[in-house]
């Protein structure tokens, strides 16, 4: 019996509940997380404001149109979003493969001893602040990437469209590369929790079928985990769409799209950033960034909602299922 | 009789192995480039002028010092803070304790949305509230900023750490007589204060760092402010706006602010850790 | 402590043989000294008390002991006369050989049906789906599963009942042909009408491989087994044909357990 339900029906016994120094408390807290959901539609809402003149100017041009010309007050952010959303899938395509494995490694393969304390170190990752890696990408990556790597990629893979142009370092390539590297403390540490979720019985009737720990892993817990492991990624791409100082440091900020991974480029976060104090108030530049805003919130809802859905089912499937 | 190639087979054993090994590498190496690069290019910057003198003019080789921006930042943590944790913590005892309606679900699913939140939209939102129209970049409303982003974090560790307390304790308390109220102020979180705390510190932690919102609300002052309605410097922003720029002397205090920034972060984290270790260890705090 | 049954066999009946074995979980002991023949092509059962070791034996007989973390066994256990436990093998080729139900069933319930089945033989490099898929209706046929799920092979693996998915399992054990099925209480998570079926399937069974359940019940146990072995408190009390077990047996444990005054 849930003692916290016992006592709410006791207490809506009383119609003066509220008077009560218990029912006091109990306002005084909802007030506060009231905060929350007040917060949550300000925050809509004042978006939605500052965004109306620009909606109404460019209207469905800004999300379709690539002219972003400050002087003559035409505003296509599609430069931006792809920027973005390339971006983001660099970092999904390198950083998941390297998340799920390090998880696989400590969930499966590690021996104890070295499982903690590899795992928090992992979790440091997440306690760099981003423009800490954006400084580092200025100054230590972007030497990396200008000297090594891309010049390697330009000469070999040079004929593809993703590997044109003048290997500088300082460009989409070492953005998807930095929010990789970003992402990977927040995949690896869901698909840990997730992969740790299946059950042994999974493990034990794999390996009894004469299975080596490799076909273990593939089958039995990847397998059942595999739902749960999609919505991980799909967190780290929300993370990774949302990510601003460091992808604004190392991108190369220039406001147009090009599939070349060598070019420079620009994202919804890294324009906001770069142009925030450039823009008069309430001008019609301002109100364009704040869309930047409105759209990149959105983006950010749907992504989270499909995560949380994802690895909720997982879970569930783990509990529906078997026995 | 089914027979498979076992040599075959063990090779992509130890294949699997090497590659989720090479992985923790991969995850590995960036981390220990960046806490190396950090430390050997900031630490030599530490000084006593390092942390109490004004900031340096750019390109000359006048030594000068983060005191403005550590001050700045002590004051935009703290306005943050004040705002951050309260509400975090009693809205994460009220869908603990007193949530289980369609009030407590919505707070809890808009949590959630608020921890997914980009950052420069937060500093978007506090801008517009509190910078537009009222007369320009101030440091509280880059407090306000953070306060936002700290509430979902202390929200969650505090509902889930009350959610680890036995009913028995409750049952407990109320027993004897205790009123609700004050048995969930007194007993019930006080044995969950191991978790709050560690999800108050990590929130510390998580805004120190944090620097697009500030760029957008608290903007930068190279002068040492006293009162909050005006721009300051804080260290994130000078890192950003320091690293940046073409001066060298510039270039070197950032590195500096970054050492010093990375060692307050990641002892905060590691020494919450520490002294929370095992679920229940409250009774060393 | 006894060695072998009453009846005196030439060494090449024996499919199985535990020779002074010893099983720990950390520092408690779980089996000691234990040596047993096992026949090929009979049904084996061992029974005992809750803790008597009887799953921790058979957990040693294909090598699934030493997956719980700080076990360790010791001592020989002979497949076909060789020593599983000896450093060239490795176990995941005796655990091909030796197969294995689990108490409660545990198919892969992101699998269908039919991949379930087919695991062992995918994981085993077998390529040829025509094979594969004959292999799988031989395997369901002989759990007596087939009729049921013929039409829907494609089904989830968990979306059966209990009964049908313990037999899942088992065609899953059978699709790579093992030479032993190791059962540990495979009836105990099922009801009644399940755990009919599957007894009436371990008496065809017999006819292909060797059979060793554990169970706790010993009706079960009488039912369904050739020969009987009891255990208590990590040693092996007594073993021989069935019937002797339990009309006439040697040891006063035994009798005790049989006629219910302990366990």
């Amino acid at each position: 019996m849930d003692v916290r339900n016992v006592y709410h029906r006791l207490k809506d016994a009383s119609r003066y509940a509220i008077l009560t120094p218990d029912g006091r408390f109990e306002l005084f807290c909802a007030a506060l997380a009231s905060a929350i959901i007040l917060i949550i539609i300000m925050i809509v809402s004042y978006l939605l404001e500052g965004s109306i003149q620009s909606i109404r100017s460019s209207g469905i041009d800004f999300v379709i149109g690539s002219r972003w010309d400050v002087n003559r007050d035409i505003f296509g952010a599609l430069p931006f979003i792809a920027g973005t959303l390339y971006t983001s899938a660099i970092a999904i395509l390198i950083g998941v493969p390297i998340s799920i494995g390090v998880a696989i490694y400590l969930s499966e393969m590690a021996p104890d001893w070295v499982r903690a304390p590899l795992g928090f170190v992992i979790e440091l990752l997440a306690a760099v602040p981003s423009v800490i890696f954006g400084f580092w990408g200025i100054f230590t990556l972007r030497g990396f990437l200008r000297d090594s790597v891309e010049p390697a990629l330009n000469d070999t893979l040079g004929f593809l469209p993703f590997f044109e142009g003048n290997p500088t370092g300082m460009d989409k390539f070492a953005a998807g590369l930095i929010l990789a590297i970003m992402i990977i403390p927040t995949v690896s540490a869901i698909s840990r929790e997730v992969m740790r979720a299946v059950p042994n019985s999974q493990r034990e009737a794999a390996l009894a079928l004469g299975a080596t720990k490799q076909e273990m892993i593939s089958g039995a817990v990847i397998g059942y985990a595999k739902s749960g492991i999609f919505g991980a990624s799909i967190l780290g791409l929300g993370r990774a769409v949302g990510e601003t100082m460091a992808v604004t440091m190392v991108i190369g900020n220039k406001n147009s799209f090009s599939w070349s991974l060598l070019d420079p480029g620009q994202t919804m976060a890294s324009i906001i950033a770069i142009n925030w104090w450039e823009a008069d108030s309430g001008s019609l530049y301002q109100s364009a960034l704040i869309e930047i805003g409105l759209v990149l919130f959105g983006i950010m809802l749907i992504i989270n909602v499909i995560g949380r859905i994802l690895v909720g089912k997982m879970i569930r499937l783990r509990e529906g299922a078997v026995g | 009789m089914i027979y498979g190639n076992l040599k075959v087979r063990k090779l992509k054993d130890r294949l699997a192995y090497a590659i989720a090994l090479l992985c923790v590498f991969a995850a590995a190496v960036p981390l220990i480039s960046i806490l190396l690069d950090v430390l050997v290019k900031g630490l030599p910057q530490f000084s006593v002028e390092f942390f109490t003198s004004e900031l340096p003019s750019p390109g000359t080789g006048e030594p000068g010092g983060i005191g403005p921006a550590m001050i700045g930042s002590m004051y935009v943590i703290m306005i943050g803070s004040a705002i951050g944790i309260p509400i975090g913590i009693f809205s994460g005892i009220y869908v603990s304790e007193y949530g289980n309606n369609w009030f407590g679900r919505s707070v809890r699913f808009l949590t959630e949305v608020l921890s997914g939140l980009p950052s420069i939209v937060v500093g978007i939102f506090a801008f517009l509230l509190l910078v537009l129209g009222l007369g320009g970049p101030t440091a509280y409303a880059g407090g306000f900023a953070l306060s936002i982003i700290m509430v979902p974090v202390v929200s969650r560790s505090t509902e889930e750490s009350l959610k680890l307390v036995p009913n028995t304790i409750r049952e407990a308390s109320l027993a004897l007589g205790v009123p609700r109220w004050k048995t969930t102020l007194n007993v019930v979180l006080s044995h969950g204060r191991a978790g709050i705390i560690t999800g108050v510190i990590l929130s510390i932690a998580r805004i120190a760092g944090e620097s697009a919102p500030l760029l957008l609300t608290v903007g930068w002052s190279p002068f040492v402010q006293t009162s909050i309605s005006e721009p300051i410097s804080t260290m994130p922003v000078l890192i950003y706006l320091y690293g940046t720029s073409p001066y060298e002397n510039w270039i070197n205090v950032a590195w500096g602010t970054s050492a010093f920034l990375v060692i307050f972060i990641l002892s905060l984290s590691i020494g919450v850790r520490l002294l929370t270790r095992g679920k229940f260890a409250y009774s060393r705090l | 402590m006894h060695t072998a049954g009453c009846d005196i066999l030439s060494d090449k009946k024996y499919k199985m043989e535990t020779n002074e074995l010893n099983a720990w979980f950390g520092s408690f002991q779980a089996i000691k000294n234990v040596s047993m023949k096992i026949r090929g092509n009979l049904t084996t059962a061992i029974i005992g008390p809750s803790g008597c070791g009887k799953s921790t034996l058979i957990r040693c007989l294909n090598r699934m002991h030493e997956v719980t973390p700080k076990a360790r066994a010791k001592g020989r256990v002979l497949l076909d006369g060789e020593d599983i436990y000896s450093r060239d093998v490795d176990p995941v080729e005796i655990r091909r050989k030796v197969g294995m139900v689990f108490q409660k069933p545990n198919p892969f319930p992101t699998m269908s049906v039919f991949d379930n089945v087919a695991f062992g033989l995918r994981a085993n490099g077998i390529r040829d789906e025509e094979f594969i898929t004959k292999q799988v209706e031989r395997s369901l046929r002989q759990a007596a599963l087939w009729k049921e799920v013929e039409d829907n092979l494609d089904g989830c693996g968990a979306g059966i009942s209990g009964g049908q998915q313990q037999r899942l399992c088992i065609a899953r054990a059978l699709a790579i042909e093992p030479e032993v099925v190791l059962m540990d209480e495979p009836c105990s998570a099922l009801d009644p009408i399940a755990t009919s079926k599957i007894e009436d399937l371990i008496f065809d069974l017999k006819e292909h491989y060797t059979v060793i359940i554990v169970t706790h019940n010993m009706q079960q146990a009488a039912r369904v087994a050739d020969y009987t072995a009891f255990m208590y408190l990590g040693e092996l009390i007594e073993y021989s044909k069935t019937k002797r077990i339990f009309e006439n047996p040697e040891e006063e444990l035994t009798e005790k357990y049989i006629t219910g005054r302990f366990g």
